[in-house]
C-alpha cells in the first residue's frame, strides 16, 4: 500500500494530496467528519440498536427451548420434581452416565497416549511425514460414523480376531472407534500446544542432562502442555457422553444417549429432565475448558456432527 | 514462507541417543498407524470392498449405478437443501450475532456470555436436543402453548418431522460455531485500516463494503463450508427427531446396512462412499479457504 515516499502531493497514494486537487473539496472538514464519528462510535458504549436486535433474537434462539425442556420436566403434579427424583432412582440413569463417563475417561487417556508422542515425534523427527499425519487424523470428519461403526462389526466378527462376540470385545471396538472421533482436536490441541512451546530446546535440555525418550515426554512434554491436553480431552469428554450412533450400532443401549433415546420414546417427562441435565453437564465441561484456556489464545474447536 | 518452515522443521532434527546409523525414526509412528489400521483403515477398506460387491458376493458397479434410484437422490437431495439453507441461514444469523457483540459495541459482558453459550450450544447436538425443541415446538410443546394462550390459537407448532422442523432444529447448533469463528476474526480487524479509511473519507458503509467485507469473505465462506458438512454429517438429532419418516442420506445409510424394512448393505457402503466424497470436498474447500484467510488476519 505505501507508495514510493517521495512525500508531499506527488506521492501517488498520498490521500491529502490526491485529493486537495479536487475543487470545493475541504481537508479540514473530512479530518473534523472523522474524529467526531470515531467520537460518536467511542460514545456509543450502549450499543447500536440493531446490535441489541440481534443479540436478543439469539438470545431467545438460545433460551427458548432451555424453557421448554425445564417447564415441560416440572409438569408433574403436584410433585413438580417427580421426573427429577425418578430419574436419579432409575440405576439406568446412573448406569448409562457412569458407563459413558467411564468409556470418556478411557478414550482420553487412549487418545492421548497415542497422539502425545506421535505429534511430538512428527515434530522432532519426522517432519516429513506431518501432511500424511495430519490428514489421517481429519479422516474421522468425514466418514460417517455409523459407517465407521458397522465396517468394525463386520470386521470383528469374523476372521482371527473376534472382538463382537463378547461383551469385553464390544467395549472395547467403541473405545477404539471414540479415539479414532477424538484425533482431529486432540491431534490439533496437541500441535498447537507443541508449537507454543520450544520443544527442540527442551528435549535438548533433557537429552544433556541424561534423559530418555519415555522420561522426556512424561516429565518435559506433557506437564507444559497441560492446558491444551486438558481442553481437547474435556471436549472429547463431552463429545462421547453425548454420543449415539456408535454406542447404538455396537448394541452399547447401556450408554447414556441410547438410554436417553429410548426414554425419549417411553416416557412423558423424564426425557426433559435427563436433557437439562445432560446440557448441564456439556455447560461444565465448557466452563472448564474456557477456564482452563484463559489467558491463552482463544482456540476454536470444531467438533463433527451428531 | 512454507519453505522456509520445512527448512526450520528440517533442522529441528536431533541426533537420537545413539543408535544405528539407518534412519529408524519413522518406527516412532508405528503406534499410531497400528492403532489407525485396526480401527480405521480396516474399517474403511471394507466400506470400499463392500461397495464393490453385490450381495451374492460379485464384483460390481451397481451399487453405485442404483444411487440413483429408489429414494436416494431424494435423501442426497434432502441432506443437501437442509445443509444448504442451515449453513446459510446459520452463517449470516451468526455473523450478525458475533459482529453485534464486537462491531456492534454491546457491552463486553455480553459478548462473554455469547461466547461461552455458543461453546455449549455448538457442542449440544444429538437426543437432548432433539428432545428439547420437541418439548418446546411440539404440538403440546412450551412456546406452541404459550403462543396459543396469547392468542395465536392457529398455531400448531412447528411439524419437526419436516425439512423446515430439521433446520429449525440444526440452527441450534449451527449459528454458535458461526459465532465461535467469526467473532476472532472479525475482532483481528484491525482498528487501524477503518481509521484508514475514515481519514480517506469512507462511510461506514463503503468501509464495510471494500475493507472489511473483503478480507473476512474467504473466513465467512470456508465456515458456511463447515456448517454444511456439520449439518450433513448429523444424524442422531435428525433421528430422534424424525424417527426416520424423512429420508437423509445418513439415516439411510444406517437403514440400509442394519436392515430394518431397507436392506442392502453394499448400497449402504456405496452411499456412504458418496457421504466420504461430499465431506472430503468440503473440508478440503474448507482447508483452502482457511489457508486464504490467514492471509490477512492474525499476520
Amino acid at each position: 500500500m505505501s507508495g514510493p515516499s517521495g512525500g508531499g502531493s506527488q506521492a501517488p497514494f498520498g490521500p491529502m494530496g490526491v485529493m486537495e486537487n479536487e475543487p470545493g473539496f475541504n481537508p479540514d472538514r473530512v479530518r473534523v467528519d472523522a474524529v467526531a464519528r470515531a467520537a460518536r462510535r467511542e460514545r456509543r458504549a450502549f450499543g447500536a440498536w440493531w446490535a441489541w436486535l440481534i443479540f436478543i433474537l439469539g438470545a431467545l434462539y438460545f433460551i427458548v427451548p432451555l424453557l421448554g425442556v425445564f417447564f415441560h420436566s416440572i409438569r408433574t403434579r403436584p410433585d413438580i420434581f417427580l421426573a427429577y427424583r425418578q430419574v436419579f432412582a432409575d440405576p439406568a440413569f446412573l448406569r448409562g452416565l457412569g458407563y459413558s463417563f467411564t468409556a470418556g475417561v478411557i478414550t482420553v487417556v487412549v487418545s492421548l497416549l497415542i497422539i502425545v508422542p506421535t505429534a511430538y515425534w512428527v515434530r522432532l523427527r519426522v517432519p516429513r511425514l506431518r501432511p500424511l499425519v495430519e490428514f489421517v487424523t481429519l479422516m474421522p470428519f468425514v466418514i460417517p460414523p455409523v459407517v465407521l461403526a458397522f465396517g468394525l462389526i463386520r470386521i470383528y466378527s469374523q476372521g482371527p480376531v473376534r472382538l463382537a462376540a463378547t461383551d469385553t470385545g464390544l467395549n472395547v471396538m467403541l473405545i477404539g472407534a471414540y479415539v479414532v472421533l477424538s484425533f482431529p482436536y486432540m491431534y490439533r490441541a496437541v500441535d498447537t500446544g507443541l508449537a507454543a512451546i520450544d520443544v527442540r530446546t527442551l528435549t535438548e535440555a533433557a537429552q544433556s542432562l541424561g534423559s530418555g525418550w519415555t522420561r522426556i515426554l512424561a516429565r518435559v512434554i506433557f506437564p507444559n502442555l497441560r492446558t491444551s491436553l486438558l481442553s481437547g480431552a474435556f471436549l472429547t469428554l463431552a463429545i462421547v457422553i453425548g454420543e449415539y450412533t456408535i454406542a447404538q450400532v455396537l448394541a452399547r443401549t447401556m450408554a447414556f444417549a441410547p438410554y436417553l433415546s429410548l426414554l425419549g420414546r417411553n416416557q412423558p417427562y423424564q426425557p426433559a429432565a435427563v436433557s437439562l441435565i445432560s446440557f448441564g453437564l456439556t455447560w461444565l465441561a465448557m466452563i472448564l475448558i474456557a477456564f482452563l484456556g484463559r489467558g491463552s489464545r482463544a482456540r476454536v474447536q470444531v467438533t463433527g456432527a451428531r | 514462507m512454507a519453505d522456509a518452515v520445512a527448512v526450520r522443521e528440517q533442522g529441528a532434527q536431533l541426533a537420537p541417543p545413539a543408535r544405528s546409523r539407518l534412519d529408524w525414526s519413522w518406527l516412532g509412528l508405528v503406534p499410531f498407524f497400528l492403532f489407525c489400521t485396526a480401527f480405521l483403515f480396516l474399517p474403511m477398506a471394507f466400506l470400499v470392498l463392500g461397495s464393490l460387491y453385490d450381495p451374492e458376493g460379485a464384483v460390481t458397479l451397481q451399487n453405485y449405478a442404483d444411487l440413483s434410484t429408489g429414494i436416494i437422490p431424494g435423501a442426497f437431495a434432502n441432506s443437501i437443501e437442509i445443509s444448504v439453507v442451515t449453513a446459510i441461514a446459520g452463517g449470516i444469523f451468526g455473523f450478525l450475532l458475533a459482529a453485534s457483540v464486537t462491531v456492534g459495541r454491546l457491552p463486553r459482558v455480553l459478548r462473554t456470555a455469547l461466547l461461552t453459550f455458543s461453546g455449549v450450544a455448538s457442542n449440544f447436538a444429538g437426543i437432548p436436543l432433539a428432545l428439547a425443541f420437541i418439548f418446546t415446538l411440539g404440538t403440546l410443546g412450551f412456546l406452541t402453548t404459550l403462543l396459543q394462550s396469547l392468542g395465536l390459537t392457529g398455531f400448531r407448532g412447528v411439524n419437526l418431522t419436516s425439512k423446515l422442523g430439521v433446520e429449525v432444529v440444526y440452527m441450534y447448533f449451527q449459528f454458535p460455531l458461526m459465532v465461535l469463528i467469526i467473532a476472532p476474526a472479525l475482532e483481528g480487524l484491525r482498528r487501524e485500516w477503518r481509521e484508514a479509511a475514515e481519514n480517506m473519507g469512507a462511510s461506514a458503509f463503503q468501509y464495510w463494503r471494500y475493507v472489511g467485507l473483503p478480507i473476512l469473505t474467504p473466513t465467512i465462506l470456508g465456515t458456511m463450508i463447515l456448517l454444511f458438512g456439520n449439518a450433513f454429517g448429523a444424524q442422531a438429532t435428525a433421528f430422534q427427531l424424525t424417527g426416520g419418516t424423512l429420508p437423509l442420506v445418513t439415516l439411510v445409510i444406517s437403514s440400509q446396512i442394519r436392515g430394518d424394512v431397507l436392506h442392502n448393505p453394499d448400497l449402504g457402503y456405496a452411499m456412504a462412499m458418496g457421504m466420504v466424497v461430499i465431506m472430503g470436498i468440503s473440508i478440503f474447500l474448507y482447508t483452502l479457504l482457511q489457508r486464504r484467510a490467514e492471509r490477512w488476519l492474525r499476520s
